[in-house]
């Protein structure tokens, strides 16, 4: 499913003293099945901009197309774009409700308005999905640990099965195991049920890993688009809007400023590593035997 | 550095227990841990959620007692009752949500805040509180309302109100695991001039191995217990266990080990980017 | 369409910042002087009394440089109780009768009486604003701590009370945002805070309410921790980064008020 946008702004508080323009002029189209990082530092206008995705705000010009359809006409539900256009806040552990984390889960697709036996099969996948324990399904969410809780909010967006997955730093506060799994579990989801997915996220080496396309938003624009690596090979004008680039790509570049003839496309370990290996090799200052 | 300087604080086998009960294995947040740090020094605890790391770090200023073993601050026992609000001035504490530890509804009235529980004449609270906010340099925001700042604003008041009691140690209990990148770059900025410059303690319980890398000496914890400890050229050179415990391995040390592995000459101490372009180029020049 | 962004604009007691003289007076003088006249209005029972205190309350309102309309959009909520007084009285006082239909009997002194009431109801409303709209709330707790100690002997916790309504104002912005934020989240997930009837519309407040409380519980514990790292201990022994001093004028504004008042309150 795709979604384009088109010369969106969004104005706070229009009309009062407190008017506060938090995106501007934005046009972005997100492909189908594509994986979509948006990156900015707080106060950008990341989290204004994914709100419109599903209509949770209005534009206050410009458009937003999901699927073709001009989500804020007249006569459109919005409710059922929410359930095409599933949005995962920041912390969302903390709107978690039910006595149960099975009731909870339900929430969506009770509200859809669904059958009992496809709303069991819903829950059940969701809960799978984000690699939940069937056993703590009749536990109060408020029991469970920090992850689980986290995990069990997302899946409550997931059990209405929508087309595309919104998620504002699915990471955040997240120990690194919780991190990577949580990376894991997206890329999973992503190629499992062919979803769009939208995330946002400051953290470089995870959108690097994570995402087709990057979006750098600074002040409400966007200022960069494109491929990771070619957006981190731009390290300098990141720098200048204070997001910083992977380590890898830093050293990569820190490297060619001393005459190191190395790619500035690398992002990962592997990549830098052979890099450098290849520089030395064609210098010859390393010998040809061993493992190299 | 350790041996030569007497004990800032000093954690004697403590084990710790929620339920109070000692031996109750599945209760257990702390597992006869041992730990000196000297003063003046910068020490990071490294751990995942539940490793007992942030349970540490309560027991440094009395917030837990021990349910066996002990701890000393500048020579108080932190069981002994009549210390309890010197060690707590002593040792001050800065948490990870900065929203809930701001108290009052203007920046410097929360900054007033310490000082004023220990009963500083006024004229005293504003020179202390001028000076509190210079240092993590929010002084223009004296008199704005908390909830207009940013979450690095806020952390660096939350640190300023610590400040301002003067203590002779800081404890950060992942101040930054809710902040963005400028916010984290804030804050560590402003924990290690704090150390550099005033000569502060600085005890930094983090997830992020990056910001372990700038201190002192690291201590890793797992299941309650001490796992590993030393410098970080040392501790993070440890890439197996690093892995095995599933905690981030700082990318510049593990291509460091990769290229080591392709018996390249590496120093061992390389811990930074710009440690290993320097690294990189005097080995390219030399061959 | 999202009524939740409007939270943000509430201005919790209505404080407009300025210079003025009731703005530079002391707290608690202010607090005295609106307990003064509350009372005092209550005394009076004529006209010239009731157009004197108008004069004094206008008087006030013309030295705290806040525009007149501020204080009469507070009236705005409370119009329909001032006219509801006005009329029951009128309608029920026996009396002269004036006009007369059905079971409405309309008196002369009704009418005196209700007019009275009303005017009182207007002048308390605007006279108390006063205070509100030229006093930051901080300073209107610092105000009433200093005031209420003395009662502590006689049980009145009055250090415990300023400190709720210091966390209070701390974290009522906080906790608008969070309310505004899980009610997103939960209309993300198809939740529906607007339609039906007023028992589903009670139910489906529950998906807000519960995280909400949830949070408060969270932050309440939290903070707990972080104020006892802090050295909190009670009030026992505390001192104040801002004292509250009497000026000069705060002398002249509480004698003459005091004054003139009791003068207003007992003759006419």
């Amino acid at each position: 499913m795709s979604i384009e946008i088109r010369g969106l702004t969004h104005t706070y508080n229009p009309g009062t003293p407190l008017a506060r323009t938090a995106i501007k002029d934005i046009d972005l189209t997100i492909e189908d099945g594509e994986t979509v990082a948006i990156i900015g530092h707080t106060g950008s206008g990341k989290s204004t901009l994914v709100q419109h995705l599903n209509g949770l705000l209005k534009p206050t010009a410009g458009s937003v197309k999901v699927d073709g359809v001009d989500i804020n006409q007249k006569g459109v539900d919005l409710r059922t774009i929410r359930w095409k256009v599933g949005l995962v806040f920041q912390y969302p552990e903390h709107q978690l409700f039910e006595e149960t984390v099975w009731d909870d889960v339900a929430f969506g697709p009770r509200n859809m308005g669904l059958a009992d036996e496809e709303v069991r099969s819903r829950v059940e996948r969701a809960l799978a999905a984000v690699d939940v324990d069937m056993a703590l399904a009749e536990r109060s969410p408020f029991e469970l640990s920090g992850g689980e809780k986290r995990r069990v909010a997302i899946a409550g967006v997931l059990a209405m099965e929508p087309s595309v997955l919104v998620l504002d730093e699915p990471t955040a506060g997240l120990d690194p195991r919780g991190r990577q799994d949580m990376l894991r579990r997206i890329q999973r989801l992503q190629k499992e049920r062919q979803l769009t997915v939208v995330f946002v996220s400051h953290n470089m080496a995870e959108v690097a890993t994570l995402a087709d396309r990057l979006i750098v938003m600074e002040r409400g624009v966007i200022v960069m688009e494109g491929p990771p690596q070619a957006i981190f090979a731009q390290g300098e004008q990141l720098e200048a809007i204070g997001l910083g680039v992977p380590e890898m790509t830093a050293l990569m570049g820190k490297l060619r400023a001393k005459g190191w003839d190395v790619p500035d496309s690398a992002l990962t370990v592997e990549e830098a590593e052979a890099a450098i290996m290849a520089v030395l090799r064609r210098e010859a200052r390393v010998g040809t035997g061993g493992d190299i | 550095m350790v041996e030569h300087k007497q004990n800032f604080i000093e954690i004697d086998k403590v084990s710790f227990s929620y339920t109070g009960e000692p031996g109750a294995a599945e209760d257990t947040a702390l597992d006869e841990v041992s730990l000196n740090i000297a003063p003046g020094e910068f020490v990071a605890i490294v751990g995942h959620n539940g490793s007992g790391k942030s349970t540490l770090a309560k027991h440094l200023n009395g917030l837990l007692l021990p349910t066996s073993g002990d701890v000393w601050v500048a020579g108080m026992n932190t069981k002994d009752e009549e210390h309890r609000w010197n060690i707590r001035q002593t040792v001050g504490m800065v948490f990870q949500n900065p929203d809930n530890q701001i108290v009052a509804a203007t920046v410097e009235e929360d900054v007033a805040f310490g000082p004023e529980n220990l009963g500083m004449a006024p004229e005293l609270i504003r020179s202390r509180v001028d000076e509190a906010l210079a240092v993590v340099g929010m002084s223009e925001y004296a008199e704005s309302p908390p909830h207009s700042l940013s979450g690095g604003q806020k952390q660096r008041v939350a640190i300023a109100g610590v400040i301002a009691m003067r203590p002779r140690c800081l404890v950060l209990d992942e101040p930054t695991a809710m902040l963005d990148p400028v916010g984290r770059r804030e804050v560590m900025e402003t924990i290690t001039r704090l150390n550099e410059e005033e000569g502060i303690t600085v005890v930094l319980i983090t997830h992020f191995m990056d910001e372990a890398v700038k201190a002192h000496r690291v201590v890793v914890m797992d299941e309650g217990r001490i796992v590993q400890e030393g410098p970080p050229a040392a501790v993070f050179q440890e890439i197996a266990l690093l892995r095995e415990l599933r905690l981030d391995v700082p990318p510049v040390i593990e291509l460091a080990s990769r290229l080591r592995g392709r018996s390249l000459a590496l120093p061992e101490a390389i811990l930074t980017v710009d440690e290993m372009v320097t690294a990189l180029c005097q080995l390219r020049s030399e061959a | 369409m999202v009524p939740v962004a409007t939270f943000r604009n509430i201005t919790i007691g209505q404080y407009i910042p300025g210079e003025s003289l009731l703005h530079r007076l002391d707290p608690r003088t202010k607090i005295l002087v609106t307990l003064l006249m509350v009372v005092g209005l209550f005394f009076i029972d004529t006209y010239l009394g009731y157009g004197l205190a108008a004069l004094y309350i206008a008087l006030a309102i013309f030295r705290s440089g806040i525009p007149p309309r501020f204080l009469f959009r507070g009236l705005r909520p409370v119009i329909i109780i001032i006219l509801l007084t006005f009329a029951l009285n009128s309608f029920m006082t026996e009396g002269e009768i004036l006009w007369q239909w059905s079971f409405l009997t309309l008196t002369k002194e009704g009418l005196s009486k209700g007019g009275m009431l009303a005017i009182r109801l207007i002048l308390l409303i605007v006279g108390t604003s006063i205070l509100t709209l030229t006093t930051s709330p901080l300073a209107l707790t610092d105000g009433l701590e200093k005031l209420l100690r003395p009662g502590k002997r006689i049980g009145i916790p009055a250090h415990e009370l300023a400190m709720m309504m210091t966390i209070a104002l701390r974290f009522i912005p906080t906790l608008l945002e969070e309310t505004e934020k899980i009610m997103k989240a939960q209309m993300a997930r198809g939740a529906d805070f607007e339609s039906g009837n007023l028992l589903q519309r009670a139910k489906s407040l529950l998906p807000l309410l519960v995280p909400l409380f949830v949070s408060a519980f969270r932050r309440a514990d939290d903070l707990a921790v972080a104020m006892e790292a802090r050295c909190y201990r009670g009030g026992e022994g505390r001192t104040k980064l801002k004292q509250l001093a009497f000026q000069a004028v705060d002398f002249l504004v509480l004698g003459g008020s005091l004054v003139f008042i009791i003068w207003l309150a007992l003759s006419m």
